[in-house]
C-alpha cells in the first residue's frame, strides 16, 4: 500500500487532471501570478490545449463561442485580480444567454484574503451576481469535488457560468484525487428535466384545439441538444402549425422551411409580430418572454393562450402571465409531445389553420426586409446576403457583434442547424463576435467561421488579432462599416432629434492596414458591384481575414417595434417613422 | 391591478460561506423588499441553516422570489408559510427601560402581562426578554416608550407550520 504522501499531487495538478475527467480539451486563459502553479502544471502536460487570449474578457466570449457551437462546456483561466474583473462582462454575457461555463480564476493565497493584497479582489463577492454559482476553494481537499460540482452546476438544469477561486496555497499543497461520480447527486441542486406528464396532455389538448397556433421557441431547445431541435422540427411538421424563432433559437428549427415565419421582437418580421398578436394558442418552447420580444406588455399576445414549457422555473410567469407552465427540459418535452401526439392522432380543425395561413401569408406579402440597392453604395442588407449567397453551401458558423450589424445579420443570414449562431442575445456584449469565432474556429478548425462586425464593436477586441495570427486560426471579420454606432445612431435618430452625440466612428483605423500588421489579411470593398468578388476573396484566404465593406451610412434596421410599442405597431421602413413619435414611456426604455 | 401583500417564506440552505450574500443579493440586485430575515444553524448533522424572510409583493412577484431562491444552488427547500396554510410566528425581542418610581413600577407591570421576562436589572434599569408574534412584541415596546425606553433589539421572525408536517 502506498503511503499518501505518495499517491497525493499538488492543487493544480489535480485540477488539471479533473478538468481532463471533465473531457475538457480546450481552456482559454492568459496567466499570472496567482495562476502560476496551474500554467506550470499545464507545461507538465499534452492533453490540454491552452489557447492564449489577449484580454481576459476575450477568453471568455471565446469559451462561449467554444461552449455554444459544440455543445459542451467552455473553460476559462484566469488569474487573480484584474484577471478576474476583466472576466466579469463575459460571465454576465453567458448568464444572460444560458452559456455553459468554468471560469477558474486565481486567489491570493488564504492567509492573505482580505488583506488587500496584491492583486487581491473580493471575486466571488464580484461574480456572485454575475454566475450561476461560484466556488472560493479554501483547502486542497476540497478541490477535485469542487471542480466536478463546478462542471456538473455549468451544463445542467439551465446552463451558466461558474466561478472557481483558487488561492495560490492550495494549488500548490498536496492531496489525493477525487475522480467525479457518476452520475452525480448533488446534495440541493437538481433541476427538474422532466415534464409533469398532466401538464403535456393538458398542452397537446390546448395545441391540437387551436385555430389560430403560433410556436415562439428559444435558445432552450438548442441547450437542449442538438436532439431538441431535431424533435422541434418533426413537431412542428406533424402540426403544420407557423413558428418563430427568438434570436437565441436562430437555427433550431431551419429558417428555409415555409413554416418559418422568422425571427419575431423589436426587429422581427412583420409576420412573426403581428402572428404573436393574432394567435389563439403560443407555445413558448425555451423562450422567456424577453423585453425585446414583447414589447408594450399589456398588449403581447392578448387573445392567447399562453404555453411557457422552461428548464427554469424561474423563467415561467416572470414577465408574462401564463395559462399552463411546464418546467422541463426542451427535447424531453418536445419527445412527451410527440410521442403523445402519435398517440392521440388528434384532429386539427383544417379549415381555421388554412385561414390562419392565409392571414399570415397576408403578412408575408409586405415583404418587410425589402431594400432599395442602388448601384453606388452596399446597402448592409445586400452585403448579407450576397455573403449568405457564397457560403450557404459550405460549414459555416456565424458569430456577431452588437449593434444594427447583428440585426441585420439575423434577418438574413439563414440557419438551417442549431449551434452555427452564435450572438450576445441578454447582455448585448459589443466585442463578443471576434472572440467568439476564435473559440468556434477552435472547436471546428476546418470550418468557416464568420464574424459578422460593426467597425465599432470590432475595436473592442481588436486586440485578440494578434491570437487569431498567433494560432493561426483564420476566422473572417465581415465589417459591415458605416461609420457610426449604427443602432446608437439609429435611436438618436428616431428618439433624440438627430442628435448624434457621439456615435459617429472618429479616427478608425485603416482596417487594411490593420490586417497587415497583425499578420491577417485585409481586404476593402466600396462597390457593389465589386462584392462578390471580395466575398470569394475572403474565403478564398487560408488565414485570418478582416473585410472593411463600407456600406451606407444612413440605413435603418427595420422592421422596429419602437420601446414601449406593442407587435402591431412596428415601423417598416423610414416612411413611416415620422408619423408615429415615440411614447414618452417608450423614451425610458432600453 | 394586483395586490401587494406580505409572504413568511422559510429557505432551507447549506450552512456555507456566502450563502446569506446570495440570498439577500437576489434580493436588492431583483429589487425585492425583506421586511424581515433570520438565519441560524439548524442542523449541524448537515449542516443546514434554516432562513426566514419576510417579503411583500404582488402574488406574481412573490411567486418570482420563490423561483429565483429555488434555484439557488445550495438552496434545498422553499416554502411559503403564508400561502401553505396555518403557521406560527414568533419573534424574540431584547428591550432597555430605564427609570424610577412609578414608572419602573409600570414597566414591570406591563412586562408580567406581556409575559416578558426581566433577564438584566439594576436599581434604574431592566431589560426585558418578550417573544410573541410581532404586533404583540411591537406593542409591548410602544408601551415602554413612555416609560424611559432606552433600547430594543429584535431577531427578526421566525416560523413554523401548524401540524406534524416538517416545515
Amino acid at each position: 500500500m502506498k503511503k499518501p504522501e505518495e499517491t497525493a499531487t499538488t492543487g493544480a495538478d489535480l485540477l488539471v487532471k479533473a478538468l481532463i475527467d471533465e473531457e475538457v480539451e480546450v481552456v482559454f486563459g492568459y496567466p499570472g501570478g496567482a495562476v502560476l502553479p496551474i500554467y506550470d502544471s499545464l507545461f507538465k502536460q499534452n492533453k490540454l490545449r491552452h489557447i492564449l487570449v489577449r484580454h481576459e474578457q476575450a477568453a471568455v466570449h471565446a469559451a462561449e463561442g467554444y461552449a455554444r457551437s459544440t455543445g459542451k462546456v467552455g473553460v476559462v483561466l484566469v488569474t487573480s485580480g484584474p484577471g478576474a474583473t476583466n472576466a466579469v462582462t463575459g460571465l454576465t454575457d453567458a448568464l444572460m444567454d444560458s452559456i455553459p461555463l468554468v471560469c477558474l480564476t486565481g486567489q491570493v493565497p488564504t492567509h492573505l484574503i482580505g488583506n488587500d493584497a496584491f492583486q487581491e479582489a473580493d471575486t466571488t463577492g464580484i461574480t456572485r451576481p454575475c454566475t450561476k454559482h461560484n466556488y472560493l476553494v479554501k483547502s486542497v481537499d476540497a478541490l477535485s469535488r469542487t471542480v466536478h460540482e463546478a462542471f456538473y452546476v455549468a451544463r445542467s438544469g439551465r446552463p451558466g457560468p461558474v466561478v472557481i477561486d483558487l488561492p495560490k496555497d492550495v494549488l500548490m499543497n498536496k492531496h489525493d484525487y477525487t475522480a467525479p461520480d457518476m452520475p452525480v447527486q448533488h446534495k440541493s441542486y437538481r433541476p427538474v428535466t422532466k415534464p409533469d406528464a398532466k401538464k403535456i396532455e393538458q398542452a397537446l389538448e390546448l395545441i391540437a384545439n387551436a385555430k389560430k397556433p403560433m410556436f415562439y421557441t428559444g435558445g432552450g431547445v438548442i441547450n437542449s441538444g442538438a436532439r431538441a431541435s431535431k424533435l422541434l422540427t418533426q413537431f412542428v411538421h406533424m402540426t403544420g402549425y407557423p413558428i418563430t424563432n427568438t434570436l437565441m433559437g436562430l437555427g433550431s428549427f431551419p429558417a428555409s422551411d415555409k413554416q418559418f415565419v422568422g425571427m419575431l421582437g423589436m426587429h422581427g418580421t412583420y409576420e412573426a409580430n403581428l402572428a404573436m398578436y393574432h394567435c389563439d394558442v403560443l407555445i413558448n418552447i425555451g423562450a422567456r418572454f424577453d423585453d425585446r420580444i414583447t414589447g408594450k406588455l399589456a398588449e403581447f399576445s392578448p387573445h392567447s393562450k399562453k404555453i411557457h414549457i422552461d428548464i427554469d422555473g424561474s423563467s415561467i410567469n416572470k414577465n408574462v402571465r401564463v395559462d399552463l407552465p411546464i418546467v422541463g427540459d426542451a427535447g424531453q418535452a418536445l419527445e412527451d409531445l410527440i410521442k403523445l401526439w402519435k398517440a392521440r392522432q388528434p384532429k386539427v380543425d383544417q379549415k381555421a389553420l388554412k385561414a390562419w395561413w392565409a392571414e399570415i401569408d397576408k403578412w408575408r406579402g409586405r415583404d418587410c426586409l425589402a431594400y432599395k440597392q442602388g448601384k453606388d453604395v452596399i446597402k448592409p442588407q445586400f452585403a448579407l446576403e450576397r455573403l449568405y449567397h457564397h457560403i450557404k453551401d459550405r460549414d459555416h458558423y456565424i458569430t456577431t457583434e452588437v449593434g444594427q450589424h447583428q440585426m441585420w445579420a439575423a434577418q438574413f443570414l439563414k440557419f438551417e442547424q442549431p449551434n452555427r449562431w452564435m450572438t450576445s442575445g441578454g447582455l448585448g456584449t459589443m466585442g463578443y463576435g471576434f472572440p467568439a469565432a476564435l473559440g468556434v474556429q477552435i472547436a471546428h478548425p476546418e470550418a468557416l467561421v464568420i464574424d459578422v462586425a460593426g467597425e465599432a464593436s470590432i475595436m473592442m477586441n481588436i486586440q485578440e488579432l494578434s491570437t487569431a495570427a498567433q494560432y493561426r486560426l483564420p476566422v473572417k471579420i465581415f465589417i459591415l462599416n458605416n461609420q457610426y454606432m449604427g443602432m446608437v445612431r439609429q435611436w438618436q435618430e428616431l428618439l433624440h432629434g438627430g442628435r448624434y452625440s457621439e456615435s459617429y466612428s472618429e479616427a478608425l483605423p485603416d482596417f487594411v492596414k490593420l490586417a497587415d500588421a497583425f499578420g491577417a489579411k485585409g481586404l476593402r470593398c466600396h462597390e457593389p458591384s465589386k462584392l462578390d468578388d471580395t466575398i470569394k476573396e475572403m474565403i478564398a484566404i487560408k488565414g485570418p481575414v478582416i473585410v472593411d465593406v463600407a456600406v451606407d451610412k444612413a440605413e435603418n434596421c427595420f422592421p422596429m417595434i419602437p420601446s414601449g410599442a406593442a407587435h402591431y405597431d412596428m415601423l417598416l421602413g423610414p416612411e413611416d417613422r415620422a408619423a408615429r413619435p415615440v411614447s414618452e414611456e417608450g423614451m425610458v426604455l432600453v | 391591478m394586483e395586490v401587494a401583500s406580505s409572504h413568511t417564506i422559510a429557505v432551507l440552505v447549506d450552512n456555507e460561506p456566502g450563502i446569506l450574500a446570495r440570498v439577500v443579493g437576489l434580493f436588492s440586485g431583483r429589487g425585492y423588499n425583506i421586511e424581515s430575515l433570520t438565519v441560524a444553524q439548524t442542523n449541524a448533522k448537515q449542516n443546514l441553516s434554516r432562513i426566514t424572510i419576510v417579503t411583500a409583493g404582488t402574488p406574481m412577484v412573490v411567486e418570482q422570489i420563490k423561483a429565483q431562491l429555488d434555484r439557488l444552488v445550495p438552496v434545498h427547500k422553499v416554502h411559503d408559510l403564508t400561502l401553505e396554510g396555518p403557521h406560527i410566528e414568533r419573534e424574540l425581542a431584547l428591550v432597555k427601560v430605564k427609570g424610577v418610581g412609578e414608572k419602573r413600577a409600570e414597566a414591570l407591570r406591563l412586562a408580567d402581562i406581556f409575559r416578558a421576562k426581566v433577564i438584566d436589572t439594576k436599581t434604574d434599569s431592566f431589560v426585558f426578554e418578550v417573544t410573541g408574534a410581532s404586533d404583540k412584541v411591537q406593542t409591548f415596546v410602544e408601551l415602554m416608550g413612555s416609560l424611559g425606553l432606552v433600547d430594543v433589539g429584535r431577531t427578526g421572525i421566525v416560523a413554523m407550520t401548524r401540524g406534524g408536517e416538517a416545515f
